[in-house]
Formats: C-alpha cells, sequence, structure tokens
C-alpha cells in the first residue's frame, strides 16, 4: 500500500519545489543589488533542492504510472495495465498535466546544470541568470498546481485505465515530446542568460562563449525532436506526408528558426563583438516562441491534426505567463538595450554581413510562418470568417527565404571575418559549376521534367559541395603536400568540424525534399486479393491476402502484399487497419519498405460488402534523407558542442578568456 | 570614425530589412489566394455558392444512411439539417469517419456536386473539428462528445 502515499508525496514535493523557485527569485536577487555574497550564494542550494523536489515529484508520477496506480484520475485517463511498459513510461508525458511536469523537470535540471557547470561565470552574471530561471519555473509550478495537478485522485478508482491513444503508443512519439521539451526549455537557459544580462547592463565576448553552448544544445534537440515528429506523423498517421504545416508543427518550427539565427549571431557576438544587441533580443525571442509553442499547443487556440484534450483556461494561463515573461524582457530590453553597443566594424563583404543576412533571413522566414499560423485567428475576431491557411501558402511565402539562405550558405560560410575578397570565393568556382552541371544532368535523365526537382538537388550539391570546398580550402590542399593537408584538417576546432557537418546535413535534407516534393509517385484504387498491377512505372503491387489477425490489445485487418520490380519480388508488406477495444479506436498502420533511394509505403481503407479495399501506394524518392540530414544536423550540433573552447569557459581555466569587465566580475 | 561607419551599416541593415519585408508581404499576399480555404456549411454553400474554381472547406455532420461506395469513390453528404451537399472522395477516409459524425472536407463545388481532395475527420473520440462545433453549436445541433 506504499503506492497510497507516493502520489501525495509528489504533490507535496511540486508544492515545496514551487516555494523554494520563490526563494530562489527573491533572495539571490537582493543579495546581487546588495553585494551581499552569501544571499547570492543561495542560489546554488536552491537551484539543486528545487531540481531534487521536482524530480521526487516525477518519479512519483511516474511510479503511479508504472504500477497502474488507477486512483489517480491522469493514470486512469491515460494508462491500462495491459499496456507494455515503455508506453506505461511514455504515458507519464503522454498527456497536458504530465507533460506539464516534464517541463518543469527539464527547466530545473537546466538550472541545476547552470550551477554544475558554470564555475568559471561571474557570480553576479550567474546569480540573476538562476534568478530569473527560478521566476520562469514559478510561474509553470502555479499552472500546474492550479491548473493541471497531475495528482489528483479519484474518489472511487476503477479496476481498468481507459488505456493511452493508440496512435501515442509507438517509439517515435515515445521520445518526441521530451526531445522537444528539452528544446524548448534550453532557450530558456539564453532568455535568462539575456535577461541577466540587460539587468547588469553588460555584455562581452565570454557573455557570448557561455550563452552558445546552452543555445547549442536546445538547437540539437529541437532539431531532434522536429525530425522524430515529422517521422512519427509519417509512418503512423498513414497519411504519406513528412510536413503538413500544422500550427503545432509550426509552434515547433519557429522557435527553431530563432534558435538557429541565435546560434548563427552568438558567434559574431563571440568572435567579433558585433551584433551584442541583437542576440539578446533573438534569444528573447526565441523563447518568447517557445512559449507560444506551448500556448498554442495546450489551449487548442487553432484546429490542428494533435488533437489533445484541450482547455481554454489552460491557454489563458499560459497566454499570461507569456504575455509576463516575453513583455517584461522587450520592455527591459527597450530601456536597456541602448547601453549595449558594438566594438567593431566591418565591410559589406564579409562574414558578419553573412551572418547577418543569415539571421535576417531566418526572423523574417519565422514571422511569415508566424502570420500564416496566427491568420485564422485574426480573421476570425475581425473579420468574423472562419478559414484555414494551407501548404500552400507557406511554399510560396517561407520556402524563397530558406532557398534564399542556402544559396548565400556557402558563400558565407566561407568568407573571412572582417573583410572578404572575391578572389576569396575563386574556389566555389567549381562547387557552383558542379551544382549546374548536377541540375542539369537530372533534368535530362528526368521523365517527369521537373524542373523543381532539379533545382533543388541543384541547390543539394551546391552545399554539400560548398562544404567540402571549403574544408578542402581550409586544409590549404597544395601548401605543403597532402600529409600537411590531413594535418591541418584533423586539427582544425571541433566547433568548425560541426559547423560543416550541420551545413552538409542540411544538404540532405534539402535533397531529400525536393526529391519527395518532385517524384513522388502515388496509385488508389480498390482492389482485392488476387490483383496484380502497376503502382508505377518500375514497380508492381500482387494483393496475396487479406486476413484478421490478433495483437495483444487490438484486433487487426492485415493484407499481405508483394511488392515486384521487373518481375522480380523486391519486398513483402503487410499493411493494417487496427482497432483498439480499450479505447474504442481504429488506427492505420501504414506498411513501408525503406530503401536508402526510395520507400515504398502502402496503406489500406476499410474493407468494402464485396471484399475489395482501397490501396494506396507511394514510391517515394529519397525520403529518409529528410531524418538523416536532421540527425546529421544534430551531430554536428553535438560536435561543436564538444570544442575545447566551451569546457575550458565552463571549468574556468581559459588563458583565452577575455579580459572580463568589472561590472560582471564582482 | 568608428560609430560613423556603424550608422552607415546600420542604414544599410534597415532598407535591407524592410526590402525583405516588402518582398514577403508580397509573398504572403500571393500566397493568400491559394492558401486560404474558408470554412463552409452547407447552409452557406446555398445561400451564396462559391465560384467552382475556389477551394473551400465544407463542414458539418455525415449524413445517416448517405454513404454510398461507387467503385473507387466514396460518396456522402455532409448536413447541418437545413441544407445538405453531396460530396464525392476518391482516398481513404479517416479512421474515425461514421455517420452521425462531425467531418470536414477539403475541394470544389461544381454543378452541386463537391469534389474533395481531403477528408478530415475528429482526430480521437473526445475531439470534434473546432469550426464544425461552433457552427454547430450556433445551430444548436452540437452534442457534447461522451466522455
Amino acid at each position: 500500500m506504499v503506492g497510497c502515499v507516493v502520489a501525495e508525496l509528489g504533490h507535496f514535493a511540486l508544492i515545496l519545489a514551487s516555494l523554494v523557485a520563490l526563494m530562489q527569485i527573491i533572495i539571490p536577487a537582493i543579495g546581487v543589488f546588495l553585494m551581499w555574497p552569501k544571499w547570492m550564494h543561495l542560489v546554488h542550494a536552491a537551484a539543486l533542492l528545487q531540481f531534487f523536489l521536482t524530480a521526487i515529484a516525477f518519479t512519483a508520477l511516474t511510479q503511479a504510472f508504472v504500477q497502474s496506480d488507477f486512483s489517480l484520475a491522469l493514470v486512469a485517463n491515460h494508462s491500462h495495465s495491459a499496456k507494455p511498459l515503455l508506453y506505461k513510461l511514455s504515458g507519464v508525458w503522454g498527456n497536458h498535466e504530465g507533460s506539464m511536469l516534464l517541463w518543469v523537470l527539464v527547466l530545473s535540471l537546466f538550472s541545476a546544470l547552470i550551477v554544475w557547470f558554470g564555475g568559471a561565470l561571474p557570480i553576479r552574471l550567474k546569480t540573476l541568470t538562476l534568478s530569473v530561471q527560478a521566476a520562469i519555473a514559478s510561474a509553470f509550478y502555479a499552472f500546474i498546481l492550479l491548473t493541471s495537478n497531475p495528482f489528483e485522485r479519484l474518489t472511487i478508482a476503477p479496476f481498468e485505465g481507459m488505456g493511452l491513444n493508440p496512435l501515442l503508443q509507438d517509439p517515435g512519439l515515445a521520445f518526441h515530446p521530451p526531445a522537444l521539451y528539452v528544446g524548448y526549455v534550453g532557450l530558456a537557459v539564453s532568455f535568462s542568460f539575456a535577461v541577466a544580462a540587460l539587468l547588469l547592463g553588460e555584455v562581452n565576448a565570454a557573455w557570448a562563449r557561455w550563452v552558445r553552448p546552452w543555445t547549442l544544445v536546445s538547437w540539437v534537440f529541437l532539431t531532434l525532436g522536429i525530425a522524430l515528429g515529422s517521422w512519427w506523423a509519417y509512418y503512423e498517421l498513414g497519411w504519406g506526408g513528412w510536413w503538413f504545416w500544422d500550427p503545432v508543427e509550426n509552434a515547433s518550427f519557429m522557435p527553431w528558426l530563432f534558435a538557429t539565427a541565435l546560434l548563427h549571431s552568438a558567434t559574431v557576438a563571440e568572435k567579433r563583438g558585433c551584433l551584442k544587441s541583437w542576440t539578446l533580443l533573438l534569444a528573447i525571442l526565441a523563447f518568447s516562441f517557445s512559449l507560444l509553442g506551448t500556448f498554442l499547443v495546450r489551449s487548442g487556440i487553432l484546429t490542428s491534426v494533435h488533437a489533445f484534450a484541450t482547455d481554454p483556461g489552460r491557454g489563458v494561463f499560459i497566454l499570461a505567463i507569456l504575455i509576463i515573461f516575453s513583455g517584461g524582457a522587450l520592455a527591459l530590453y527597450a530601456w536597456r538595450g541602448s547601453m549595449i553597443v558594438s566594438d567593431n566594424v566591418f565591410a559589406p563583404l564579409s562574414r558578419e554581413t553573412a551572418l547577418i543576412s543569415n539571421n535576417i533571413l531566418l526572423v523574417v522566414a519565422a514571422l511569415v510562418v508566424f502570420i500564416g499560423t496566427f491568420w485564422p485567428l485574426v480573421a476570425e475576431i475581425i473579420f468574423g470568417r472562419m478559414l484555414s491557411v494551407g501548404p500552400p501558402f507557406f511554399e510560396i511565402a517561407v520556402t524563397p527565404f530558406l532557398v534564399a539562405l542556402a544559396i548565400l550558405l556557402p558563400l558565407g560560410s566561407t568568407m573571412p571575418w572582417k573583410t572578404a575578397s572575391t578572389a576569396g570565393l575563386r574556389h566555389l568556382w567549381w562547387v557552383f559549376l558542379s551544382a549546374v552541371l548536377c541540375g542539369t544532368v537530372v533534368l535530362f535523365l528526368d521523365n517527369a521534367h521537373s524542373t523543381l526537382g532539379a533545382l533543388g538537388l541543384a541547390l543539394a550539391v551546391w552545399l554539400a559541395a560548398g562544404v567540402v570546398a571549403d574544408l578542402a580550402k581550409r586544409a590549404g590542399m597544395g601548401r605543403g603536400g597532402i600529409r600537411a593537408a590531413l594535418w591541418r584538417i584533423f586539427n582544425m576546432p571541433r566547433s568548425e568540424w560541426g559547423k560543416s557537418l550541420a551545413h552538409f546535413g542540411l544538404a540532405v535534407t534539402i535533397a531529400g525534399i525536393s526529391a519527395i516534393t518532385a517524384w513522388e509517385s502515388e496509385d488508389i484504387r480498390l482492389a482485392e486479393t488476387g490483383d496484380q498491377y502497376q503502382i508505377s512505372d518500375r514497380y508492381a503491387l500482387r494483393f496475396d491476402h487479406l486476413g484478421l489477425v490478433e495483437g495483444p490489445n487490438y484486433q487487426a485487418t492485415r493484407a499481405s502484399m508483394m511488392i515486384l520490380k521487373d518481375s522480380h519480388e523486391v519486398a513483402q508488406l503487410f499493411p493494417e487497419k487496427r482497432f483498439y477495444p480499450v479505447s474504442g479506436m481504429v488506427t492505420t498502420e501504414a506498411a513501408i519498405e525503406m530503401g536508402f533511394l526510395r520507400d515504398i509505403y502502402v496503406v489500406i481503407g476499410d474493407s468494402q460488402a464485396d471484399g475489395r479495399v482501397t490501396v494506396k501506394a507511394y514510391i517515394k524518392p529519397l525520403a529518409n534523407w529528410i531524418w538523416l540530414g536532421a540527425i546529421i544536423m544534430s551531430l554536428g550540433g553535438l560536435t561543436s558542442l564538444l570544442d575545447r573552447r566551451y569546457r575550458l569557459a565552463s571549468v574556468g581555466r581559459s588563458r583565452l578568456r577575455m579580459t572580463p569587465s568589472p561590472a560582471l566580475e564582482r | 570614425m568608428l560609430s560613423q561607419i556603424q550608422k552607415k551599416r546600420r542604414i544599410h541593415l534597415v532598407v535591407a530589412s524592410g526590402l525583405l519585408l516588402v518582398i514577403a508581404a508580397l509573398l504572403m499576399g500571393y500566397g493568400f489566394r491559394d492558401g486560404i480555404a474558408y470554412f463552409r456549411l452547407p447552409s452557406d454553400v446555398f445561400n451564396e455558392t462559391p465560384p467552382p474554381e475556389e477551394l473551400f472547406r465544407l463542414g458539418g455532420l455525415v449524413a445517416e444512411g448517405s454513404v454510398i461506395e461507387d467503385q473507387d469513390n466514396t460518396i456522402f453528404e455532409i448536413t447541418d439539417s437545413d441544407h445538405a451537399v453531396v460530396v464525392v472522395f476518391r482516398g481513404i477516409l479517416p479512421d474515425l469517419f461514421a455517420e452521425g459524425q462531425g467531418v470536414i472536407a477539403l475541394g470544389r463545388l461544381a454543378d452541386g456536386v463537391f469534389s474533395a481532395t481531403e477528408v478530415l475527420a475528429k482526430h480521437d473520440e473526445t475531439y470534434m473539428p473546432k469550426e464544425v462545433a461552433k457552427a454547430l453549436k450556433e445551430k444548436g445541433l452540437f452534442r457534447a462528445p461522451v466522455q
């Protein structure tokens, strides 16, 4: 009967955590402004204690899910004793209350990480950063305790739970929300750093070096989280799409665009002492858009395919948090932002200019996504008309900026700081020629004559070959023989490797997106067992069998299909239509034959009275490249994170450290 | 000297950003022509028939007893109890599509028949498309989902 108190213990720990967070805002902040070191130092213990208490609360909830304690309303509504352990665990965050608990857990974990790895931070900056973190945390503790208590008991406990939505019983989705949350919440750290710097009125190169790794961590997780979500939608929803420009997807894409911009501007602030005030603004905006994303998902204010059970009251609460924190930070920025001035100037043709262009393009793209996402709301409130903004809008209005970004990327990333010359870009000529050559060859070989596909692949080659050319230039091919060149390349800082990897990953993703958009083929028809027909120029489908199968917690109609290529059997596929009796839900299980160059994707519909079923078969060229590219990009981020200078910055024995300003040092 | 160059850079920056925002506004204006789909109930369609080239979202309830499978097409009626529109759809219907349930179809109306390219039904057992729920509430036809 231990379970009876564990939940109450968790609830109690959460209340204590919120009190600790309140203390963590006030006392250290007073210490900073009155220069009382003992009050400032309190922040360390408070941050660690807060993390410890939140971890207890989260463990208590996990325990309730693992043990199927149906006296908790949350467990009864979202779990089932027959569910595999992995999905009992993912059930903890597969619902509103639990996911908000995960939110504060990650937030307090990040605060604890600042304590553990922030040894070299000036004490006032660190203290204020942790105070701001605690302020954000308090708002979310209040939100959980007042509107979404995960530990609510039922007066009468049911014998069995209502089960988790079967669509969510999937490994891809088990890890998609935690990855996104780490990304969202990591941006809170950059936000807190920015607000602390504004309060102290001081930003230097060291500040930028401290902020960048946190932004990198959250960028890596955002990239992975978005890719996982897109992959899940691709194979689980059975619609065959990988990106729908749905409000909830946009909610994760906007912070990603801002985080990408922030990563690049922080580099300028660190290396050249320019764009400091802009970097602060981006840090504030990036987290504001994370909050906006949380608001969008949790309020259900926009119609979305992601139908979480939603509640307007909660939406208003998150909106209030958003207004207080973003509004407050932006007001602070308006007041103090002008105190932060650039140390340097640069020529019109320089890496600084290139990175500014990158930033402007990313931010404009994010604003367009923002307007498209919120337009239905504006139209309803102002014009009183219900409408939806679909993919064509985003394809027309967002893509050009992202394409422009990809065109500029190889040029900018090879330019030196301060001032560049066109002569220094000469090695890109062969990159340009190979891209043009690739595009022309594709256009000739392609029966569909897709200009879009040819241009997209040419762009991918431009990016990928640009990365190679940049590396070759850095290695100084021709200078001192191949050995010396190899030595130079392998001794490049890890952040340079990270940059090359990330840009290469973008090339791979662009290739995948272009190919799938230009050359996807789709066949849909009613078919019965025994039928054999062409589904594209090269592939045929033979419908062998249709039968019922019994799963662990569902019954399925399963078709057996053979895919033939030039009358050779290449793959056997088993698309299913599943019925989950516990939740009364039906799901479509796509059968996918994954390949490096193409996916074959088959789904079936309901059986007709005459025994025929609708069969939809797609050939999706380079589909996996979309997610492969995202994985390479994240690896690039991770590699960059392992760069020596961040370790030195965190341990604080750096001889390279810029002379810190007296204001931050005290 | 330093601040003068900085001032010049700032002017360049403002001009460049302004230009990009203008381009963005133009692209958005152009994108809205294809990207916006209005939501209509069958009664709205009855009162004011949209032109055949306009892509819009038709919402309501799937009329009881109206679903017919004909060759590769599914034919059904979307109703708001006052009026109904015949919908033809070729493809796999969503898992929670059923007679008497809320539905949204995206497509075009020609000669009184709505050809749908996409059909959305509710996504789980407690959810109804927001527009449908709102429009039906206004008509007093909304039944709260049974928990």
